[in-house]
């Protein structure tokens, strides 16, 4: 049983282990503009983000490798956020001096408006404070929704709540 | 027992569906007139009125309410128009139809009229015959057609698409297996295609009842009887929820995951208010996320097992929403009058014994169990198929070739009928059998090449996925080379011949 990963017993990954995983983009390109994070960790036989990317940034060996994003292709334009079928992708910017931008999937009503301050979630579903809504767009009834946030949530909030 | 509708359960605002409900339909419910929609099976609309209790136990009178809803456990049985077990999950509702809950063992009517149907019908110009409408047998069916040989779908339910009609979710794998798009997408692309064809015959509402010597095949639907005598047969019969043994797990309120799964996204009800979702594998994290996207609380997922049982990406998008993944922990007993008000939820130790003094109280309307599925293999069964019990892929499957060729010659086998794993391998699997009868009939190069190809990458590359390995490893258990079959066969002569 100890091999199994701690995230397999939780349901949750921690920042450590995605970097372990060779999942998160160096501190420089993440202070360069935004830029896509798949928290994908398990190699689940599926390849829609290579074939989503619009830039080819997106790799795989075969069908069951975990994808390998180049984050200097990488424009984090959220396509992929769009069309993985994990919901596992999102997009962190944290190139502005005050705040910083996660755009995430959403697939609850009702859906957000640009401007609606929405409830901040973690991973483990914890409530992390207020954001204000920048960007929605949707592709097949996915919502991928940009949030601002405070800079230290950047690698923390990965899910909104929108109150009736 | 029921004045007027308590409530309506019906879902009118959804995420990712829209529920296109036909016209209102009236019907009788213990003699009191009730509203429906077109479209809806009579369980589904009795539901979506409050209605929990579909008939009462032969023995002790309990109340029985909905199970699976996709026509396989007979927990929802009712007297429709004086028949005893009807089946009302996969029953259309119609105006005027009186329906009644079931009290105790069911008498035979003695009104022979009652069941009266036309003569039987006799096809025997038919080259393949596919049993069941869902992604393996649409696949299978939609490739033979497409080689023009001439074809017949027979579907249990009123509707094509199997299960992938109430599955919301975007599929894995690549663009070319339908991949990213949602199963009810997948259902509606497949059922297209299948419906385009001039030589494929759907029958559907029709249940395949036996296969006889010779290789007749009977199949019976309400009106009518067939005899057919088909060349070849591919068999996708698909899969039924399993049941978990505790103090109260015949209340209504206690749904297979998928049942709850088909009432929600199939027909726009909602199951509860308030769920427990027993089993952290993949049905279990995904109807949990579905449950919330139709605005059901869920208290919790259990799992007896230190880890979650499904691939951690499912598991995550419940977790960010703060569904609780209840590991080591199992379901102690469910309590509630003719419907669940609650469970005692138990965490056990790590040889899964509940540990004393660690019980707590839920409070909840609906228990879900989602802790795995059985293949429906009753044909092959029937027919004489050799058969082996395959834990890994939930219980008895036929022995196959590698094409999917079962002991009885000409007779295949796909999808979770031939071991449970999920729709994408279902559809490889169908085609991969229905490719292979082209090419023994028709000797086309191209579905060779086609058929190979496939099998080459289900093996080789899809089922490599180290997640995929108890599944593969089942299959690898029944599956036998053509040599071997022919030796199997000789020591145990099938009972059926398609070619005689």
């Amino acid at each position: 049983m100890s091999d199994i990963p701690n995230f397999r017993r939780s349901g949750i990954i921690t920042v450590d282990e995605l970097k372990k995983l060779g999942l998160v983009p160096p501190e420089e390109r993440l202070a360069k503009g935004p830029v896509a994070i798949a928290e994908c960790p398990e190699e689940i036989p599926c390849n829609i983000c290579v074939d989503a990317c619009p830039l080819k940034a997106i790799h795989m060996n075969s069908i069951n490798d975990i994808p390998r994003i180049d984050w200097g292709k990488c424009i984090g334009c959220g396509i992929c956020v769009s069309k993985c079928p994990g919901l596992a992708i999102f997009v962190v910017d944290m190139s502005k001096p005050n705040k910083a931008y996660v755009t995430l999937p959403h697939e609850f009503l009702p859906v957000p408006r640009v401007g609606d301050e929405v409830m901040l979630l973690s991973r483990s579903g914890e409530d992390l404070g207020r954001g204000k809504v920048v960007r929605v767009w949707e592709h097949n009834r996915t919502w991928v929704v940009t949030v601002e946030v405070p800079k230290n949530l950047a690698m923390e909030v990965r899910a909104i709540w929108v109150r009736r | 027992m029921l004045s007027k509708p308590i409530s309506d359960r019906r879902i009118w605002e959804h995420p990712i569906l829209t529920f296109k409900r036909g016209r209102k339909v009236k019907f009788y419910f213990n003699g009191i007139e009730v509203e429906a929609y077109e479209g809806e099976s009579i369980a589904a609309a009795l539901y979506a009125l409050g209605i929990n209790v579909f008939s009462r136990s032969i023995k002790l009178g309990r109340p029985r309410g909905a199970f699976c809803m996709i026509g396989k456990c007979s927990s929802c049985f009712m007297k429709v128009n004086g028949i005893p077990n009807v089946r009302t999950c996969i029953e259309p509702v119609k105006d005027g139809l009186r329906v009644e809950v079931q009290d105790g063992l069911a008498e035979i009517p003695s009104d022979r009229e009652l069941f009266a149907t036309e003569d039987e019908e006799i096809i025997d110009d038919v080259d393949v015959l596919i049993i069941g409408g869902g992604p393996a047998g649409l696949a299978a069916a939609i490739t033979v057609a497409k080689y023009g040989l001439n074809t017949v779908l027979v579907n249990e339910h009123f509707k094509l698409g199997g299960q992938l009609v109430k599955q919301t979710h975007k599929f894995f794998g690549s663009k070319e297996l339908f991949g990213g798009l949602r199963g009810f997408q997948v259902a509606e692309e497949l059922s297209r295609k299948l419906v385009s064809f001039s030589n494929v015959k759907i029958l559907l509402q029709t249940v395949a009842y036996g296969i006889f010597r010779y290789g007749w095949v009977g199949l019976a639907n309400k009106n009518k009887l067939y005899r057919v005598k088909p060349r070849y047969i591919v068999i996708a019969t698909g899969a039924s929820e399993r049941y978990l043994a505790f103090p109260g797990n015949d209340l209504p309120g206690v749904m297979g995951a998928g049942g709850a799964q088909t009432l929600m996204n199939e027909y726009g009800i909602l199951p509860g208010e308030k769920a427990l979702v027993v089993g952290s594998g993949n049905v279990g994290v995904i109807v949990s996320y579905q449950l919330l996207q139709a605005g059901v609380k869920v208290e919790a997922i259990l799992e007896i097992l230190p880890h979650i049982g499904g691939w951690f990406v499912h598991a995550a998008k419940v977790r960010r929403y703060g569904i609780p993944i209840l590991t080591s922990h199992t379901l102690k007993a469910v309590w509630g009058h003719d419907r669940v008000e609650g469970a005692t939820i138990v965490k056990v130790d790590e040889k899964f014994k509940p540990i004393p003094g660690s019980e707590r109280d839920v409070e909840c309307d609906s228990v879900l169990l989602a802790i795995g599925l059985t293949p429906d293999t009753r044909l092959f069964a029937q027919a004489g198929a050799i058969m082996k019990w395959v834990p890994e892929l939930g219980g008895l499957v036929p022995i196959r070739t590698p094409y999917l060729e079962t002991s009885i010659e000409k007779v295949y086998v796909a999808g979770d009928s031939s071991g449970i794993e999920e729709a994408t391998t279902a559809i490889i699997e169908g085609e991969i059998a229905g490719l292979d009868i082209v090419v023994r009939e028709l000797n086309n190069v191209e579905a060779r090449e086609r058929r190979d190809k496939l099998y080459e990458f289900l093996w080789n590359e899809y089922r490599q996925s180290p997640l995929l390995q108890r599944s593969r490893m089942g299959k690898l258990k029944v599956t036998v080379s053509y040599e071997e079959m022919i030796k199997l066969r000789k020591k145990f002569p099938s009972p059926i011949s398609l070619s005689s």
